[in-house]
């Protein structure tokens, strides 16, 4: 059963070998060139579930890999029952939405922490269990890296998909997000800060670059 | 009849259009400061501005037959963009609303080419891809303003490709811009040579990608043909990427294409294709509208005249990096 028809993938619910997974299948994009579109899909099925165990080592929920097939471009995946925390972000009290991104942002600190780059910090890309464990999902523009600059273009992403989706609320859930982040990542955070500020103040046309650094 | 009467100057273009308070454009001058080796000197360009400036706006009169007494707003691109050139712009709109004693409108640039788009090609609610040589946003409205879901993190697109062009010693002229030349170029390649793709979230860099194509350059391993296709080829599928993906994360039904780079035809079919796969009606807004011009700043000033938004002379100062989505734009119903 199709579940969610994303902008790169099909999502399927499906029953394999008695348990409920997600079959995630990677769809040709006929609009670029078919070498390009054959590289993205096999790069990103090849490396998402890399990363997304690596994940789990380091403590960061994500469904567990049942299967891949790069020819294919389709992974087998565990199902997450649970909520998007996109649709039920901006329904929360602010006590429990500031608590629930500080536990997102503790999670980021400890992908960090092991050189795992999410590449897509969406809230729509994290699932809430009934148990109050937050999932990451999405893993496919992932990278591995130890790098200021591809951690602070990490967060930064965090802090934008706030102000997209969650615009009332951006503010004070960024800063949750970043004390979270602190606790795990540690001292090194201002590092990572301060290189947002220098990723922000680069951009073409940014409020950010007002300020004087 | 009422009339807005609009002036652009963020960059290398000054332009005056003229729209009634109904939404006829009436006049759309445009002056453009070419330089043949490319690139946009401020100060050079905000001097062709002043020259050009009482020119122009006889222009646009005589071609809206209509007298200046009969304008009942000024409005001026009040950023972002560069500042000489926008405060040339702002002088000439602020003498013409004095002398006319007719109140001022300031105009988030971007949000005119949102405006300008929607009113000529008949969008109501569409996922925006702005692309030009100093913008690169993907856009939707949400909760009183155009939101933006993705952007370079860096160097825009038209500013990636003028870049290249001028590396590889091409000249651009009226009427045949870099752009242009790429394009035709990129035709004629064939050969596809891999260069980095970078997608970050729903955003984008390009400044990584330039190095890379100029390095190819460089090498003489390729043609110039063969380059400028994979060029054009990644970024243009880079764009069209987060355009999907914003498309597929608001769920609108309309996808529109506008800024200098909307002329390109390869970037056209690539985002019919993703508008085609969502049921999007895929819009392109034509040249002259696509391009900065005074028609849309003209337009946008009737809308934001109408809710009040007017600034008086001594607080009209330019803003120089004016973001789309600090905007409120009250005339857009939910």
């Amino acid at each position: 059963m199709l579940i969610k028809k994303g902008a790169e993938a099909n999502l399927y619910l499906k029953e394999w070998h008695g348990r409920k997974v997600i079959l995630k299948h990677r769809i040709p994009k006929k609009y670029r060139l078919k070498i390009i579109d054959e590289q993205i899909r096999q790069y990103r099925t090849l490396h998402e579930p890399q990363l997304m165990h690596k994940a789990k080592q380091a403590g960061v929920p994500t469904p567990t890999i049942f299967m891949v097939d790069t020819a294919n471009t389709t992974i087998i995946m565990e199902y997450i029952e649970g909520k998007q925390v996109k649709l039920i972000l901006n329904e929360l009290t602010k006590k429990e939405r500031i608590s629930l991104c500080k536990k997102i942002g503790r999670l980021i600190g400890k992908l960090h922490r092991n050189g795992i780059i999410h590449g897509d910090l969406t809230t729509s890309n994290m699932i809430l269990t009934p148990t109050g464990k937050i999932f990451f999902l999405d893993f496919g523009l992932g990278e591995f890296s130890k790098e200021l600059e591809a951690m602070g273009v990490d967060l930064h992403l965090m802090k934008r998909a706030l102000q997209s989706t969650h615009f009332k609320f951006a503010d004070e859930c960024f800063k949750a997000v970043l004390n979270g982040y602190m606790e795990t990542f540690g001292q090194e955070t201002e590092k990572v800060l301060e290189k947002i500020r220098e990723i922000e103040r680069r951009g073409r046309y940014i409020a950010e670059r007002k300020e004087k650094p | 009849m009422e009339y807005c009467l609009g002036i652009e100057s963020t960059a290398d273009d000054f332009s005056v259009g003229i729209a009634s308070f109904e939404g006829e454009i009436l006049a759309n001058i445009i002056d453009a400061f070419i330089s043949e080796t490319g690139g946009i000197h401020p100060r050079e360009a905000a001097q062709h501005h002043s020259q050009v400036a009482g020119k122009v706006l006889a222009e646009a009169f005589k071609k809206a037959k209509i007298k200046p007494k009969e304008i009942k707003v000024v409005a001026f691109s009040q950023g972002p963009g560069l500042g000489p050139c926008l405060r040339t712009g702002a002088t000439v709109a602020r003498a013409l609303a004095s002398y006319l004693g007719v109140p001022l409108v300031g105009v988030n640039h971007c949000v005119a080419h949102i405006e300008i788009g929607k009113l000529i090609t008949g969008a109501k609610d569409p996922v925006t891809l702005y692309v030009s040589g100093g913008n690169t946003i993907v856009s939707a409205f949400d909760a009183g303003r155009y939101r933006v879901f993705g952007e370079t993190l860096d160097i825009a697109v038209g500013n990636c490709l003028d870049v290249f062009a001028r590396t590889a010693g091409l000249r651009q002229r009226e009427g045949m811009p870099f752009g242009a030349i790429i394009e035709k170029l990129a035709e004629k390649g064939s050969r596809f040579v891999p260069l980095p793709y970078s997608v970050k979230g729903m955003d984008l860099s390009f400044s990584g990608l330039l190095t890379a194509a100029i390095e190819l350059l460089k090498r003489e391993e390729y043609s110039l043909e063969d380059i400028a296709f994979s060029l054009q080829e990644t970024v243009f599928a880079m764009l069209t990427e987060v355009t999907e993906r914003a498309l597929a994360h608001t769920e609108k039904k309309e996808v529109l294409l506008t800024g200098g780079v909307a002329a390109n035809k390869r970037l056209q079919e690539m985002l019919r294709r993703i508008a085609e796969e969502h049921n999007a009606r895929f819009c392109v807004v034509p040249k002259q509208y696509a391009l900065d011009n005074g028609a849309m700043i003209a337009w946008t000033g009737v809308l934001a005249y109408k809710h009040g938004q007017t600034v008086p002379i001594e607080r009209s100062f330019v803003k120089l990096r004016w973001r789309l989505d600090e905007v409120d734009v009250p005339w857009v119903k939910e």
